[in-house]
């Protein structure tokens, strides 16, 4: 029997040299991408938290019309435009939410494989990346020219960019809803539109209502669809369907290029109302993904 | 519709097979329509946007001909070329793409291939929040703070680099920090959320199996993300960023507001200039005439260029997800 | 050492199944009650590929009738036909007569919707609907056009008692049907099926995804419906057939070498008793006593 030596000690940390920095590297690469992205996010919030923050007052938000530029920021108010951004994003979600939902629920349950159903998925993907200006050129060709500018010309605009977002975040949920529901109530003798609206849209309504906030919260945000549909005033103008009307966006883009410091404290006031906005509608939007989760079970 | 009472369940035999004939109700078939309708309202709305908006600015494609790709651009001498506009959208994409798809990609590879599960969901959030953002704030914080701010680093840098060859010709003077550069920083910060979750998407759908051959190897993880997943999913991530290069191209208020307003051609950076859709938003109110025509027209060259980038970036996406999936 | 190997070959005498030692209320090989599906000649379809072939067979009134066979053998499939539930796989068709109560269910004017109104289905996987139990059994009556709340109460709390299962969520009917265990959410399936009052219930294995203790809760049901409806049952599981069913058909997967094809056929239908003691087709044989599929 032959002797029995030690075998040799076998190496077992991390593969030496130039291998193991370049994998550390690599690393620090990523997390440093992720902090430069983080940067300019605070700075953004950072900013206009302190800029905003002294302006908005009850007052900011609701008194108008918006004084001239040229007056400190504590005269008048932002009110018209925040009434204009409620009536106009309110408008076009009225019109929006209900084509998009049914739009979805054709290509999930009635197109299935065909063609046509594909092809209008496909090109619904394509349409969220029409810019948001385009969008606008596009209302004012076919409806402003005829009919004047006005708040649900700018619902339009901003309704054709929501459609296509509501469309696919709607379908994806409705993917989700299992096949055996559906068979369950087939075996009732319900017909396929009594199972799509009474089984299948209670399922997904979680996760479609979900989708619609986020899509609220980019369409509130939207300035280009409004420019040449609304045209920016400075007074308020409840009737959303005639009339030139304004909005958050329209007032901040207005005054982003003004000298006097009213004006721009004005700007800054209005930008923190955005984005509490936006905030508020996508922490809603993750509530109500939450709530959802749980009661699929 | 009535329903079998129980008297007619007793009796066996006695109950016919009343009723099977009924027609497919009224309802029924018009919800369908009506879907079917509402599918392809899309298709009818991209239609009519080619249309109408063409039919808009036809006054420029005829007084024009090719020279709608003429390199001035003057209301007053009536001279309407749109190169000035081109190059800009081209040059400010061109920079956010530099700047924004390393960072994504980069991130995205955080979350899928470095970070558990735990971590990735904030990470995402706050990924996230960047699209939170609306254009006009980013726009509104890119005039009144960033510019100013970086104003004096564009300075220093341009007569740093002033009079050497290539870097003299991209960042010497004039600087200002209302730029090109500025705009495509910019730009950068709003596409990466877009481009970071696409890639991620795509990413994640590379097989585990092929991700443990590497590591079962004795490769670094730096080594396994080289070997195994870049092959994988570079044809996704080219969409991916073809998708962001739609996105960036197509931000109308942002670059409006701190690209500087001034159509000019110039290799410079750092200097001031101008993009298809800043112009458009910048002077629509004020034009009439060839000059809106004009305005138009750039808006439907906007609108063409940017479905040609999202039909093939869609494409070049669906193809990668169906390779994947092994079909 | 070695036991005599009984001969397959030869017909043996087979020990008559527990299950069947108990006297029967009525004894099925004598008359049967009316046909309420006339099944003849009836072949299926999916696209070009020939799922079930040449099936011919009666079914009678207030009787449990068992469809057994191995997997592929298209007893689901034959099942899913008497519903029209085939109708939404793109590509299935039927040809052959299939006759309920005398009037064709593939007819031109037949309306599917119509067809399972009367003929109801409980599924393998308990499906409750994400809504509340009394809302799960109201569904059906609702979309027949009751909406008087008196009666919806009316009919949940019968089609509940009738499904054996009112005594245990009598007290929570707005809790989700979710919320319920795997027994008792088929049974909530049950009671939303017979809450339509069909005249045929159909199950497609209504068991399999169920504990033992479920398994004979829902197999004492079966029982005490058939005296009301008409249940036709696929299973896998043999002493299930033989514990419930009045007659049984058995399927098989015709294999053709030649052309590599597979179909299922029916081999042999007759009371439960016969099929499980005295099979007339050896392969029957091979499958009830377990030597095959």
């Amino acid at each position: 029997m032959a002797a029995i030596t030690e075998p040799p000690k076998a190496d077992l940390r991390e593969p030496a040299g130039w291998r193991r920095t370049k994998n550390r590297i690599a690393t620090v690469l990523m997390w440093i991408s992720f902090v430069v992205v983080i940067i300019p996010l605070i700075f953004v919030l950072y900013t206009v938290i302190a800029k905003g923050a002294s302006v908005i007052s009850w007052q900011f938000l609701t008194s108008g019309p918006i004084p001239p530029n040229v007056l400190p920021a504590d005269v008048g108010g932002m009110g018209p435009a925040v009434l204009g951004t409620i009536e106009i994003v309110a408008l076009a979600s009225a019109i929006t939410v209900p084509l998009g939902v049914l739009g979805a629920i054709y290509l999930n349950e009635y197109g299935g494989k065909n063609w046509l159903a594909w092809f209008i998925g496909f090109m619904a993907d394509v349409m969220t990346g029409v810019p948001s200006i385009v969008m606008g050129l596009f209302i004012f060709s076919i409806w402003v020219l005829h009919f004047g500018f006005s708040g649900l010309a700018g619902a339009f605009a901003l309704g054709a960019l929501m459609l296509p977002i509501v469309i696919r975040s709607t379908y994806e949920m409705l993917l989700l809803v299992p096949d055996t529901l559906r068979e369950g109530s087939y075996a009732l003798g319900a017909s396929k539109s009594r199972v799509t609206l009474t089984v299948v849209l209670p399922a997904a309504l979680g996760g479609i209502v979900s989708g619609v906030l986020l899509a609220i919260a980019r369409a509130a945000g939207e300035t280009a669809p409004l420019l040449f549909t609304i045209l920016t005033v400075t007074s308020a103008n409840p009737n959303v369907f005639s009339g030139p009307n304004t909005s958050l966006p329209s007032q901040i883009f207005a005054n982003a290029t003004q000298p006097y410091p009213g004006a721009q404290a004005r700007g800054w006031g209005a930008a923190l109302t955005l984005i509490a906005i936006a905030f508020i509608l996508m922490i809603a939007a993750r509530i109500v993904t939450a709530r959802y989760a749980r009661y699929q079970r | 519709m009535s329903t079998a009472t129980q008297a007619d369940q007793a009796a066996p035999g006695s109950v016919p097979a009343r009723g099977l004939t009924a027609p497919r109700g009224l309802a029924d078939r018009s919800f369908q329509w009506l879907a079917l309708g509402a599918g392809l309202l899309v298709l009818v709305i991209l239609v009519l946007i080619a249309f109408s908006t063409t039919q808009q600015a036809w006054p420029w494609f005829k007084t024009e001909g090719l020279g709608i790709f003429g390199t001035v651009w003057d209301p007053a001498a009536n001279k309407f070329g749109a190169t000035p506009f081109i190059y800009g959208t081209f040059v400010t994409g061109v920079i956010a793409l530099v700047v924004a798809v390393p960072v994504s990609v980069a991130i995205a590879l955080l979350l899928t291939q470095v970070v558990p599960y735990r971590i990735a969901r904030p990470i995402v959030y706050v990924v996230d929040l960047l699209a939170v953002v609306p254009s006009v704030v980013w726009g509104l914080w890119g005039i009144l703070v960033f510019a100013p701010w970086i104003q004096h680093i564009y300075a220093h840098i341009g007569s740093a680099v002033d009079g050497i060859p290539v870097l003299g010709a991209l960042f010497g003077p004039p600087t200002s920090g209302a730029s090109f550069f500025t705009a495509g920083i910019i730009l950068a910060f709003m596409i990466t959320p877009i481009v970071t979750s696409l890639s991620r998407e795509v990413i994640a759908t590379v097989p585990s199996i092929d991700r443990e051959g590497a590591y079962a190897l004795g490769a670094t993880r730096w080594e396994m993300i080289r070997g195994v997943v870049q092959p994988h999913s570079q044809g996704g991530v080219v969409g991916a960023v073809l998708l962001g290069l739609g996105r960036a191209v197509g931000e109308t208020i942002a670059a409006a507001l701190v690209i500087g307003s001034s159509p000019t051609i110039t290799s410079h950076l750092f200097s001031t200039g101008y993009s298809m859709p800043a112009v458009i938003a910048n002077q629509f109110g004020e034009s009439t005439g060839v000059f809106k025509a004009g305005l138009i027209g750039l808006g439907v060259l906007l609108f063409a260029f940017t479905i040609i980038i999202n039909v093939v970036a869609r494409a070049i996406v669906d193809r990668s997800a169906r390779r994947m999936r092994g079909e | 050492m070695e036991d005599p190997q009984p001969n397959v070959a030869a017909k043996t005498e087979l020990p008559k199944p527990a299950a069947l030692q108990e006297t029967r209320a009525r004894d099925v090989s004598s008359a049967p009650g009316n046909c309420i599906f006339d099944v003849n000649n009836v072949s299926i379809y999916y696209g070009s590929f020939k799922a079930v072939t040449d099936v011919t067979l009666p079914v009678y009134e207030n009787e449990i009738t068992a469809f057994i066979g191995s997997s592929g053998s298209g007893k689901s499939t034959v099942l899913r036909s008497f519903n029209r539930m085939n109708d939404l796989i793109p590509g299935a068709r039927l040809e052959g007569e299939m006759a309920y109560r005398g009037e064709s269910l593939y007819g031109r004017d037949v309306s599917a919707t119509a067809v399972r109104r009367r003929i109801g289905m409980v599924f393998q996987k308990p499906n409750p609907f994400p809504k509340s139990i009394y809302d799960n059994v109201a569904y059906g009556p609702r979309i027949n056009g009751i909406h008087n709340k008196g009666k919806l109460d009316e009919i949940v709390e019968s089609s509940l008692r009738k499904a054996a299962l009112w005594e245990e969520v009598k007290n929570r009917l707005k809790t989700s049907g979710l919320s319920l265990s795997g027994g008792q959410a088929q049974r909530l399936c049950i009671a939303r099926t017979i809450a339509v009052e069909p005249d045929v219930v159909l199950m497609d294995e209504p068991a399999s995804a169920l504990d033992p203790i479920a398994t004979g809760a829902i197999e004492d049901l079966m029982k005490e419906l058939k005296q009301q409806y008409t249940i036709i049952v696929v299973t896998h599981n043999m002493q299930q057939a033989t514990r419930v069913s009045d007659r049984t058909a058995f399927f098989y997967v015709l294999t053709d070498t030649k052309s590599d094809t597979r179909t299922g056929v029916l081999v042999e239908y007759g009371p439960t008793a016969q099929i499980f003691e005295d099979p007339k087709d050896p392969r029957t044989q091979g499958y009830v006593t377990g030597r095959v599929g």
